[in-house]
């Protein structure tokens, strides 16, 4: 599991999260534990990638990325979608293919386009295009900057580097944040990265720091302040958050050793905050399980995408 | 004028006349210029817009539709064709398909300049015309440059229809002159009506055969009509497509319906080619056709560096010529 496994369990204990922060990561959690239980059911076409155990890193960023900013999400995109959009029943009903869908049921769980969000679905491929976005704000919105989501495993695609040099070159407020949670689909990080991250960033001279946090609020202090560089003087930055998958890569396809699996339950925000806050917790959990319960009787009763 | 110059005059027009347009590419600066030097004068003229780039075909292309899907239009320069493989994932699983992938139309104003094509001794990896590959790709355009169309108006479709196309240039034509005034040489004429070109002797409603090719393909077609028309009074229309994917074979149809015989013919190797598609169309758009329409491409096979070598692989204006007779004869 390379470095993710040497972190502390807990690097700090959870300080109360301000409610709506409590209520997105709530919103996450339970939006893709129903994916999971639809899929079972047979509800759900196709395939989808949950990022259980992932959802604080796009509510930390939240505050510090806004809605004038581009984010290019990927195949693990859900808790990326909403922590921009809100909007659970949008993404349900474009993973369904019901009305109401996002990108009319065409894109689906990998494929969206709303406002300055954008998701694709092959690995690496939204660096370069996000280094176009960001030549394009550098020139015609300074300040803005192209946020680009991507894993451990992203950093086995050429399109990486080409961008990453693109960027450094270019001076592009590009951000690239990468959810390293240690496994590559089926795959550990030390069967498929030589060196670190944090290696390769600085080969191009590009600023990288490591996140080993889970609470959102912690998170913030520590990367407002390279973000605003970024911003400021238009500069590429990394930004490595040490996470855990606590789900399977797609649905039922977690072949990790019990041990592994355990390490990464043992480092769940979810678990962690009903120890440190049960009441704050249980409230809006919930009140969270019941909303996303409701959101997934409304769309499933929805009629097809396009046919209404 | 020469295609070269014509090509970098529309260049220059088009990024004074839209100031959103970027132009991306390998070595692309003054005073270089480009590999062909088609680029010439632009990076001095448009500092910010005209950008050299890292060899990183796959980054360019993905920078050029983020600037697109950001609001900007971009064409990038691949400095030989046969590096678009190396762009494949984000023309065709990005650009093309942002088009259409997200439920509603998005518009993606990027042109893809792809120098192509053989007879310079430039070997396996420098001379090939890869736009079979492209072809039927959903979302994507594909033109070739000829010495009829004008390259201002075409980029300026290509740019405006704000889908990616990429443009394939035969590298043989950069140095040859554009054809003007009505008048190819001696023996024939030409007209254009909506990016079709037509070339014929006296009448364009008289002749055997009709012939189809790409731009790269116009010389080697004049020399074989030339020679058909001396050797064996055999009399050709060349028809000239700008547009190749998707294609339309309505304009051309009135004419192939009356010919004895149509031949295809391209750039690209042997096997899955763009004129099978092209045949197809026709064929069904006639409901059928007195006989089957020939294909000329060059041969399946690598294009090796050595001339002669190189001359047996690739189409050559005899190549042509014998397959019209071929065609006459059956």
């Amino acid at each position: 599991m390379s470095d993710v496994a040497t972190e502390p369990r807990t690097p700090a204990r959870f300080a109360r999260l301000a409610d709506d922060d409590l209520r997105l990561l709530l919103l996450i959690r339970h939006f893709e534990q129903a994916l999971l239980r639809l899929f079972e059911q047979g509800a759900l076409n196709g395939t989808t990638h949950t990022c259980l155990g992932q959802e604080y890193v796009p509510v930390a960023l939240r505050t510090l990325v806004d809605t004038d900013d581009f984010v290019f999400s990927n195949h693990r995109g859900h808790g990326h979608y909403l922590a921009r959009h809100d909007d659970p029943h949008g993404l349900l009903a474009e993973i369904m293919g019901r009305a109401g869908a996002v990108c009319g049921g065409v894109g689906g769980s990998q494929h969206i386009l709303r406002d300055r969000y954008v998701s694709t679905g092959v690995q690496g491929q939204s660096l370069p295009v996000a280094a176009g976005v960001a030549l394009h704000l550098k020139r015609t919105e300074p300040g803005r900057l192209a946020c680009a989501y991507i894993g451990d495993g992203t950093w086995g695609e050429g399109a990486v580097y080409e961008a990453l040099n693109l960027a450094q070159l270019w001076e592009l407020p590009l951000l690239v944040v990468v959810e390293h949670n240690g496994i590559a689909q089926s795959t550990p990080t030390h069967l498929q990265m030589a060196g670190t991250i944090g290696g390769r960033a600085r080969a191009f001279g590009v600023r990288h720091q490591r996140v080993l946090s889970r609470d959102p609020q912690q998170i913030r202090r520590e990367i407002a302040p390279v973000i605003a560089v970024a911003r400021a003087e238009s500069r590429p930055l990394v930004l490595e958050f040490a996470t855990h998958r606590v789900g399977p890569h797609s649905k039922g396809d977690d072949s990790r050793p019990a041990d592994q699996r355990r390490h990464a339950a043992d480092h769940d925000w979810y678990a962690e905050y009903a120890t440190a806050h049960p009441e704050h917790f249980a409230d809006w959990d919930d009140r969270l399980r019941a909303h996303v319960d409701a959101v997934v009787r409304e769309v499933t009763a929805r009629p097809s995408a396009g046919t209404a | 004028m020469r295609v070269a110059e014509n090509l970098n005059q529309a260049l220059h027009t088009l990024l004074a006349e839209n100031e959103r347009l970027h132009l991306l590419g390998e070595d692309i600066l003054d005073p270089y210029g480009g590999a062909f030097r088609v680029t010439k004068g632009l990076s001095t003229r448009f500092p910010q817009r005209v950008l050299t780039t890292p060899l990183s075909e796959g980054a360019i292309a993905g920078a050029g539709a983020g600037l697109a899907l950001a609001g900007d239009a971009a064409i990038v320069e691949i400095m030989f064709g046969d590096f678009v493989a190396l762009a494949f994932d984000q023309i065709v699983n990005f650009a093309a398909k942002s088009v259409s992938m997200y439920g509603r139309t998005v518009p993606i104003p990027l042109v893809v300049r792809c120098p192509s094509g053989g007879g310079r001794g430039y070997g396996p990896t420098h001379s090939q015309n890869l736009q079979k590959h492209f072809v039927g790709v959903p979302g994507l355009d594909l033109y070739e440059m000829s010495p009829f169309h004008d390259n201002l108006p075409l980029l300026r479709t290509m740019l405006g229809a704000a889908r990616p196309a990429l443009f394939f240039e035969d590298k043989v034509l950069y140095t040859t002159s554009m054809f003007e005034g009505g008048v190819v040489d001696d023996l024939f004429s030409y007209d254009v009506t909506d990016g079709l070109a037509r070339v014929f002797a006296d009448d364009p409603g008289t002749f055997d055969a009709v012939l189809v090719v790409p731009g790269g393909l116009v010389h080697r077609a004049l020399a074989a009509a030339r020679s058909l028309l001396l050797e064996q009074e055999v009399t050709c229309l060349i028809l000239v497509p700008a547009r190749l994917h998707p294609f339309d074979p309505a304009p051309l149809l009135p004419s192939i319906a009356r010919a004895r015989a149509v031949c295809v013919a391209e750039e690209g190797t042997a096997g899955g080619t763009w004129g099978a598609g092209v045949a197809h169309q026709v064929h069904t758009a006639l409901g059928g056709a007195r006989r089957p329409i020939t294909l000329v491409s060059a041969a399946d096979a690598i294009i090796p560096t050595a001339r002669h070598l190189e001359d047996r692989v690739l189409v050559q204006s005899r190549t042509i010529h014998d397959a019209v007779l071929g065609a006459l004869r059956d």
